[in-house]
């Protein structure tokens, strides 16, 4: 049973790992291209975020402190250093660090309240480090910093992109299963169900917490630094958003909270289908309220995600199943004292009896 | 015997509530100890103070001759002490065996591999399990191992707190009200537990308000009122014991003069 999952999952992963493999040779338009992009990005952003966020139950609504610190960290270099052309993707391990670096502090300070205490104050930060990039004058103000120019043919510069992004999406997702798997991801999920708990049994919660905060932080920099040579632009209202904030906890949150596929599903619905719409009514405002609209939706009825729900659907879709075959096998039938995991024999055989029993 | 746990004239208020007031408690080593008082004489403070929960206003703690006053819980537990809440505690969307390999980190010496541990190994190595596993089946509640914790019974609660409790191997467990909120079936069970593990060395401190199940199972009560220790000795002393008829029934000192 559960190797049969693993290899499922295994299996389903690597089908759609092949599917985003093969999607630009596929579709060329290069509208779809770019909604492609921005896609893996979310989904590396979303998972990053549930890496913290979601296996420890603390919610931050600052990640964009990351995101816009990792996009500016590689502009202001790439400005400062002359970097043009292939070399800048270096710069990407550079948002990365300079977002960890920052997650420290950050959450040497946050980590010390818990629930609407720390979403308060994830918010107060990332307040705070938009008006930074607002008024000094490194950061270029409200002028915000423009991405070197690329000398890529227009042709294969989209495909360059994804397949960077692709990678980046792809490891992401791979770390979020190690860590949910191991021991400190054990950790992080018993934080969340009981932090004192888990104190008195020896967990070092800030450590840990911390640990988690500074990882989820340097992804989230790494693909912000991204965005930002895709982009090729960064205002302080655009690297530092507060709508990504929402965006990636509503993809968490969509998908199903603290797994590792809910985020990525989270994310291929939500992002496709909000540049699709921007794209569509060219109107940014009923795009965002839609958003809301499916926040409140979520909340109200899928208040776990798609995944959970889904997965205890199915569980209990599988026991009625397996309680309607019980019922219909003749009593003297069905071996006695057979082992519990040969539900499935017994089950086939009592459907096959079925007509039978009907003709009597 | 030696004394292994030792609190020393332990102060601690809450706003103008003095919640323990020179509290000296000794548990020796290898035996079970009951810590028992009225409502709010201050047995779970004194548990709190001890385990790191809280920290004390005066006075000192003692694991094993060394001072730990004031040690954060992951420590407090690292050096051996273990403890179980009153509101059963345990870690309700984690499986029964997951809630088991929380705390399975600190089970014997790290096997001479160096000091680098791998921190994305998977958690739960064979031998951890095999561990969890004993303890589980030890406990009575091995067939839940898969299930989520959230969804044992109160009962179950209590015995698979218990059992992670366990798992690292503590040399002194504290029990808050182990008995309390179960059925007297069930009771017999911990009680014939706590016993065996006893018997293979462990000590404990268990605070209870069962009388029965403090008087069968201790071998020395310490009596609590109002942040301080009333009096303390062997269960058969206690019970006839004056001063703690008086802080149980209000009567006592007042009618023998």
């Amino acid at each position: 049973m559960t190797v049969n999952t693993t290899l499922g999952r295994a299996v389903g992963a690597a089908i759609l790992l092949a599917v985003c493999a093969v999607f630009p040779l596929v579709v060329t338009n290069q509208q779809v291209a770019t909604i492609g992009i921005d896609t893996l990005i979310f989904v590396t952003a979303a998972v990053a975020w549930n890496i913290f966020s979601g296996y420890s139950g603390y919610i931050s609504l600052g990640h964009a402190v990351f995101f816009g610190s990792g996009a500016y960290a590689a502009g202001i270099a790439a400005r400062d250093w002359h970097v043009t052309g292939g070399a800048e993707f270096l710069l990407l391990l550079l948002g990365g660090v300079v977002a960890g670096l920052i997650a420290v502090p950050f959450g040497l300070i946050a980590l010390r309240v818990r629930r609407h205490t720390f979403v308060v104050i994830t918010i107060a930060v990332f307040f705070i480090f938009q008006l930074m990039a607002f008024n000094f004058s490194f950061t270029g103000g409200t002028t915000g910093l423009n991405a070197p120019f690329l000398l890529w043919s227009p042709v294969t510069f989209d495909d360059r992109f994804y397949y960077v992004a692709l990678v980046i999406a792809a490891a992401t997702v791979g770390l979020s299963w190690l860590i949910r798997g191991s021991k400190f991801g054990l950790q992080l999920r018993a934080i969340r169900d009981d932090e004192d708990r888990a104190r008195g049994l020896g967990v070092r919660a800030l450590r840990v917490k911390l640990t988690a905060f500074v990882v989820s932080g340097a992804i989230t920099g790494l693909i912000g630094a991204l965005w930002f040579f895709f982009i090729a632009e960064a205002l302080p209202q655009t690297a530092f958003d507060p709508i990504f904030d929402l965006t990636i906890a509503l993809m968490a949150f969509l998908g199903g909270l603290g797994t590792v596929a809910g985020p990525v599903l989270g994310a291929l619905i939500l992002e496709p289908g909000q540049q699709y719409l921007t794209q569509q009514v060219t109107n940014d405002y009923l795009a965002q309220i839609l958003l809301g609209g499916v926040f409140l939706v979520v909340i109200l009825l899928l208040p776990r995600g798609l995944i959970p729900t889904g997965r205890e659907k199915i569980a209990s879709w599988r026991a009625r199943r397996r309680d309607a075959a019980a019922r219909l096998a003749p009593p003297g039938d069905a071996p006695a004292g057979g082992p519990p995991g040969a539900g499935g024999q017994p089950a086939r055989h009592a459907a096959g009896q079925t007509p039978r029993g009907r003709s009597l | 015997m030696t004394t292994l746990l030792r609190t020393e004239s332990v102060a601690k208020a809450f706003g103008g509530v003095q919640a323990l007031d020179g509290a000296t408690i000794e548990v020796e080593q290898g035996s079970i100890t009951g810590l028992i008082g009225p409502n709010g004489s201050g047995k779970t403070t004194l548990f709190n103070v001890i385990t790191g929960y809280e920290r004390l206003d005066s006075g000192d703690v003692f694991m094993d001759g060394g001072k730990i006053t004031n040690a954060p819980p992951q420590r407090v537990f690292a050096l051996g002490i273990g403890r179980t809440f009153q509101l059963t505690r345990i870690f309700p969307r984690l499986t029964v065996m997951e809630n088991m390999l929380v705390a399975a980190q600190h089970v014997g010496p790290v096997h001479g591999r160096g000091r680098f541990r791998n921190p994305l190994a998977r958690s739960g190595g064979p031998a951890d399990r095999r561990r969890a596993l004993e303890l589980l089946e030890f406990t009575g509640i091995d067939n839940h191992a898969s299930a989520l914790a959230g969804t044992l019974s109160y009962g179950q609660r209590k015995l698979l707190e218990l059992a992670y409790v366990l798992v690292a191997d503590p040399a002194v467990v504290l029990l808050d009200e182990p008995a309390g909120g179960v059925n007297p079936s069930l009771i017999t069970h911990i009680t014939a537990r706590i016993r065996e593990l006893n018997e293979a060395g462990k000590t404990f401190l268990i605070v209870e308000h069962n009388m029965d199940f403090v008087m069968s199972l201790c071998h020395r009560v310490t009596v609590l009122d109002f942040g301080t220790v009333v009096a303390t000795g062997p269960p058969e002393v206690i019970k006839t014991d004056p001063r703690v008829l008086d802080a149980y029934l209000g009567i006592g000192e007042d009618a023998d003069e």
